[in-house]
Order: C-alpha cells, then sequence, then structure tokens
C-alpha cells in the first residue's frame, strides 16, 4: 500500500519542512522560556548549593545576605566556632559591582570567604583555587575572564587564577570569588581620592594627630580603613547534630539570625524571585497557550486545504481508515520536525542568553508530551472535518 | 431481463427544496447488458450527470430503483452499507475531468486502487503500467499529474476507472479533452474492455464522431429519458491500439 501521508509530504516538502520550521521556532522560544523559568530558580539556588553551608548565620532579624542587607563583626565566628555542634564557620562578604576587563564591563558579585572554612568555590573547570592571602580571583567562565587576566577592582590589581562554571548570584550575576580580606576592604574602601581626603582630614585633625605621638594617627587609619565586618557567617554542623536545633542554639546564645540551608532556599526562592518567576511562569502559559493554538490551528487548516483531495480519495474508494491515518501521520510528522527543530534552536541560542537557561529533561519531555497531544487533537479535528467531506464535492465546482 | 449489469428504474433526483427546487431526472429507466456500451445523449443541463452520479453511488437519488448485477442497490434508499466500497470494486468511473490525486504520480494514481482492493503492490503496479501502456502514456508513469497535459490526465483517469476490471463503466464525457484520433483510440478500449471482461459501459458523449459507434442510444431531453437506436458503426481497424 501507499503511504499517502508520506507522498503528500514528499509532493510539498518544502511548505511542509517551512510550516515545521515555524512551528519548531515557536516550540523553541517557548522550552526557552521554561528554561528561562528554571534558570531563574537554579541561580537562586547556585551559590547556596555551591557553599554547602548547614547554616547561615545573618545579622539578627534580617533575610540577609541576599534578599535584605546584614552585616555582623566577623570575631562573631570565633563565638560560634565555641558552641556544640558547629564544625566549621567561615564568614562571607558579598558585594554586587560593576568591573571592566579588557574595556568590556561586566557586573559581577564579589564573594569574598576564608580558604578552609566553607563559602568558596565548590570545584574548579580551570585554573588553581586561590592560595596567596590577597590579589587572586576564581571567577566564573561567564564574566568572560581567562586565566592569567588582571582585573582592576577598586585600588589593586586582582590576578584571574581559577574558573567555575554555572556559579551565579541569585539575581544572575557571575560569581567572583576572592579572599575575605580583599572582599572587605573593597566593599569598605572608596575610591583613592576619598581616602586621601579621609587623611588629610584625619591628619589635620590635633586630637588623632597630636605631634607628641605618631603612633596614634598610625593606630586610628588602620581602625579606620579596615573593616571587620562581614555579611554572614556559614555554618557546618557536626555530624550527629540537627542544623535545627544548632541554629536555634546561635539564636538563643549571640543574638543573630541564623537559617538553616533549606530556610534560606526558601527566603531566597519566595522572597528575591517570587516576582521575577511569577511574572515568566505567567508569560510561559501565556505562550503554551498561544503556541497551542497555533500548532493546533497550523494542522487543522492543513487539513482543511487537502479537502478536495480527500475527496477525490473517498470518490475512488479511500476508506476512511486510510485517510485519517493519513491526517494523523502528517500531523505527527509536523510535531515531530517542529519538537526536534525546537529542542536543536534551544539548545543553539540559550548560551547566547545573558541569564542562566536551564533545560531540565522532564520539561524537555513535557513539553514533548504537550506537543504529541496538540498534534493529535488537532488532527482529530481535521480527521473531523475530512471525514465529513462529501465525495461528491470532489466534482462539484 | 434479470442478467442486465445496469438496471435503472424510475429513478428520480431533485436538487435542492420548495421554489429553487430542481428536477434533474424525472422517473429514468434504462438498462445496460453485460459487455454492452451504450451511449447517453442530451443537452447541457439535460440531467446526463447526474444519472451517471446516481448510478455511480456518488450523490443520492431522490427515488427509484438501481440494480447493478442483479443485485438491488438502491430502492428509495440505498441498500448497500458501503457505497464507498461499492464505487470502488463494482464501479469505474470517468469524470468529465480527470480528479487525479495530485500528491502522487501517474502509476500510483492507477495502482492505488488495486491496493485498495488488497492486491499486493508489485500486482497493482503491474497492472497499472499495463494499462497506461495500453493507453500510451506508459513513459509518463512516474511524472507528477501536474506535469501531464490535460488529454494525458484523463487518460490516467480512464486507467484508474479500468484498474480494478469493474463489472460497470460510467464515462462522462471521457473523450472530451482528447483529439479525435485519441478519443477514437480510447472508445477502442472501451469497446475491447467490454468484450474481454463483459463490462456494462455508458459514455456520455457530445463527440460527432463518437455518436455513430454507438448500437444503442439513450436521450435525455430535461430530465427525461428516451432510448434511440443507434447506427452502430464498427471501430475501424486503423483507429485501434495507440
Ligand atoms: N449540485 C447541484 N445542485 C443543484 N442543481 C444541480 C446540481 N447539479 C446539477 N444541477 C442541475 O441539474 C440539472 C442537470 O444537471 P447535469 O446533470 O449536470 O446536466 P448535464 O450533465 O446533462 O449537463 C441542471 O439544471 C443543473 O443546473
Ligand atoms: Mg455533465
Amino acid at each position: 500500500m501507499i503511504n499517502l501521508a508520506y507522498r503528500d509530504i514528499a509532493d510539498g516538502f518544502g511548505r511542509y519542512l517551512a510550516t515545521a520550521l515555524g512551528l519548531g521556532l515557536l516550540i523553541g522560544v517557548t522550552l526557552t522560556m521554561a528554561g528561562v523559568f528554571r534558570g531563574m530558580v537554579d541561580d537562586g539556588k547556585a551559590l547556596l548549593r555551591a557553599s554547602r553551608a548547614d547554616i547561615w548565620v545573618v545579622q539578627q532579624d534580617t533575610l540577609g545576605p541576599f534578599a535584605e542587607p546584614s552585616s555582623l563583626p566577623d570575631e562573631m565566628r570565633r563565638g560560634l566556632l565555641a558552641l556544640p555542634g558547629v564544625a566549621r564557620a567561615g564568614n562571607v562578604a558579598y558585594l554586587t559591582m560593576e568591573v571592566s576587563d579588557q574595556g568590556r564591563s561586566v557586573r559581577i558579585l564579589l564573594a569574598g570567604y576564608e580558604p578552609g572554612a566553607g563559602g568558596g568555590p565548590e570545584y574548579l573547570v580551570a585554573g588553581r583555587p586561590i592560595l596567596r592571602p590577597h590579589y587572586e580571583l576564581v571567577a566564573d567562565e561567564r564574566t568572560g575572564f581567562a586565566l592569567g587576566d588582571r582585573i582592576h577592582i577598586k585600588r589593586h590589581d586582582y590576578t584571574v587564577v581559577g574558573l567555575t562554571r554555572g556559579l551565579r548570584s541569585p539575581a544572575g550575576d557571575p560569581v567572583v570569588f576572592l579572599p575575605l580580606k580583599d572582599a572587605q576592604q573593597i566593599q569598605f574602601l572608596k575610591d583613592n581620592d576619598a581616602i586621601f581626603r579621609e587623611k588629610r582630614r584625619l591628619a589635620g585633625n590635633p586630637l588623632f594627630n597630636p605631634p607628641s605621638n605618631p603612633a596614634l594617627l598610625a593606630a586610628i587609619e588602620a581602625n579606620q580603613f579596615a573593616n571587620h565586618r562581614v555579611n554572614a557567617v556559614l555554618v557546618r554542623v557536626l555530624p550527629g547534630y540537627d542544623a535545627h536545633a544548632v541554629a536555634a542554639e546561635i539564636e538563643r546564645w549571640l543574638r543573630l539570625t541564623a537559617y538553616t540551608d533549606e530556610q534560606m532556599t526558601t527566603i531566597l526562592i519566595g522572597q528575591l524571585i517570587a516576582m521575577a518567576s511569577r511574572q515568566i511562569g505567567l508569560f510561559l502559559a501565556i505562550l503554551t497557550l498561544v503556541s497551542t493554538a497555533i500548532i493546533a490551528l497550523t494542522i487543522y487548516s492543513m487539513t482543511q486545504t487537502k479537502l478536495k483531495e480527500i475527496a477525490v480519495l473517498k470518490l475512488i474508494g479511500t476508506p476512511n481508515r486510510l485517510i485519517a491515518g493519513m491526517i494523523l501521520q502528517e500531523a505527527l510528522g509536523l510535531g515531530f520536525i517542529g519538537f526536534i527543530v525546537g529542542k536543536l534552536a534551544v539548545t543553539y541560542w540559550a548560551p547566547l542568553f545573558p541569564k542562566h537557561i536551564v533545560m531540565l529533561p522532564c520539561d524537555t519531555l513535557s513539553a514533548a508530551g504537550v506537543t504529541l497531544v496538540i498534534c493529535v487533537l488537532a488532527s482529530l479535528a481535521g480527521i473531523r472535518g475530512a471525514l465529513r467531506v462529501p465525495p461528491a464535492s470532489a466534482i462539484g465546482g | 431481463m434479470g442478467s442486465a449489469a445496469i438496471r435503472v428504474e424510475n429513478l428520480s433526483k431533485t436538487y435542492g427544496h420548495g421554489d429553487s427546487a430542481v428536477r434533474a431526472l424525472k422517473r429514468a429507466s434504462l438498462e445496460v447488458q453485460p459487455g454492452e456500451v451504450v451511449g447517453l445523449l442530451g443537452a447541457s443541463g439535460s440531467g446526463k450527470t447526474t444519472l451517471l452520479q446516481c448510478i455511480g453511488a456518488i450523490i443520492d437519488p431522490s427515488g427509484g430503483r438501481i440494480r447493478l448485477d442483479g443485485k438491488t442497490v438502491y430502492d428509495n434508499g440505498w441498500k448497500t452499507t458501503d457505497r464507498r466500497a461499492l464505487r470502488r470494486d463494482h464501479i469505474g468511473f470517468i469524470f468529465q475531468r480527470p480528479y487525479l490525486v495530485p500528491f502522487l504520480d501517474a502509476l500510483e494514481n492507477v495502482a492505488l486502487l488495486p491496493m485498495l482492493q488488497g492486491r499486493s503492490d508489485a500486482k497493482a503496479r503491474r497492472r497499472a503500467l499495463e494499462l497506461l501502456t495500453r493507453l500510451g502514456i506508459a513513459d509518463r508513469a512516474t511524472m507528477r499529474i501536474e506535469q501531464l497535459s490535460g488529454g494525458q490526465q484523463q487518460r490516467v483517469a480512464i486507467a484508474r476507472a479500468l484498474a480494478n476490471r469493474p463489472p460497470v463503466i460510467l464515462a462522462d464525457e471521457p473523450t472530451a479533452p482528447l483529439d479525435s484520433h485519441r478519443a477514437l483510440s480510447v472508445m477502442s478500449l472501451l469497446y475491447e474492455v467490454a468484450r474481454d471482461f463483459g463490462t456494462a459501459i455508458i459514455v456520455v458523449t457530445h463527440d460527432e464522431n463518437i455518436i455513430p459507434l454507438f448500437q444503442r442510444l439513450y436521450r435525455l431531453r430535461d430530465g427525461v429519458l428516451r432510448e434511440e437506436a443507434g447506427e452502430g458503426r464498427p471501430i475501424f481497424p486503423e483507429t485501434r491500439g495507440v
């Protein structure tokens, strides 16, 4: 038996392929939107995941350090280490800034951490971890920085020694790690002119600069121009201890707020990216609906334009089964090619997006399922129309 | 005669309702024996196509009776459950225009019918090629329909009507798009088919060259069917074959 669907497709292959490509791009856009949505959620969690903290200790009654500003003295760390159940505590300081690299300006999240105490990158895709106490960076590859690049930040040049992959701030900016002390300094220091003015003001004040005691000015300067505050302390608990219980202890004894990792995730997803993700979620829903309508209409009108041929087929005695099979196969073919094209399109254009796009297999699968269902439903509507067309209509007019 | 291949009794067809109703057929009766080729004449709009399409189970008559091969297929309502199978297996219809399936090539248009009857692809294609050869268009077998001329398309349509060796062939002005030489050779083929397979054939025509060939003629005048004697002139041997 001749495969009618195949012969029909082959006869008008250009048009069929163009239709499939169009549907494919539509599916691609929908998939991308789903990817952006997943990417936002994933970005929100990336830094938390990499930090591998059981407990986030922040300034009292804040949702810090990402959803709200949080600042606490760095010596709190010692107090934390003294509490039962605390295995490790590491100070971290975060600040978002714009830096330029070879004339290009990049928005990054600077993450200061104490190597060995936690809060640093989980693994590197190139280079080495930070080993020197100062002026070294481990940057996410999304920054576009290369190993050995020298990046000027505030008053110093930093060397990129390592690269990470997929590490973004909850806001989507690539993360750049550096030693905590450097981060504290950058956070605290103004530009050179401001420092110069400050120093001159101090030196001009006889109270701070008595001629009898030149060491006083140096001490005051050391205190003024050093920063002993951090944004959070990351705590790992000892095996056998419950993070919730330890967090409760921290809050009780140190007058700080402590979130378990999962609470922190909830804060980020719930507070920080809720608005944006609801926005995108709604957009995704509308886009899915529109795509569904367009795919359904395309398939339906594809059969409507073939009613004459279908009437001829009926006229010469082709059974309904074959006609329905032809329409269904053509619709499925369209869906199949469209889906492949859409998937390929996303794969190729996703890296071009500034934001992280995450294609979860379950999203891809459900998109395939939805496409299949749309194709079948639309072809059912087409089949209904085809089966109702009277054979005599082939010769009428 | 009980053995008539086509027997139509008091067949009526009215298009539309009320004031706009057109009575295209008025109690038409006709009979064609197996192996017989009869002509159907009449002015344009007299109801020739309507009669053929009723017999061919393409449109619904309004009343009367149709018997094919001694089997009542219509008696004030269809007596057959699958008219599509009836068309496929019992009736070869040659329409006024080819009405080919545009996405199949010439050979496939013909071979589709035996395939629909369940014959193997190879057998169906062999038979289709045989018919195209007899109609002189074997060299066009794998061409797209739109690449064929009107006359070539009509010959493919004729081959398609013959493909299932139906006991009845209804031809609605089959030779209209053909030149007189081809027209005569198509008629000669129809006569051969009638002789070889005992096929009953009705041919609607205006063609002055063809009318003298029929032994028996029917003429329609405003939906009223009358039988006339024909000349029954034989087809000259030199016009046979293509
Ligand atoms: N589908 C139709 N609806 C309404 N009237 C029709 C239809 N088909 C044919 N007729 C009318 O029926 C009459 C017979 O038409 P037809 O059988 O086509 O004649 P012929 O084939 O002899 O030219 C004409 O008056 C025509 O206008
Ligand atoms: Mg007519």
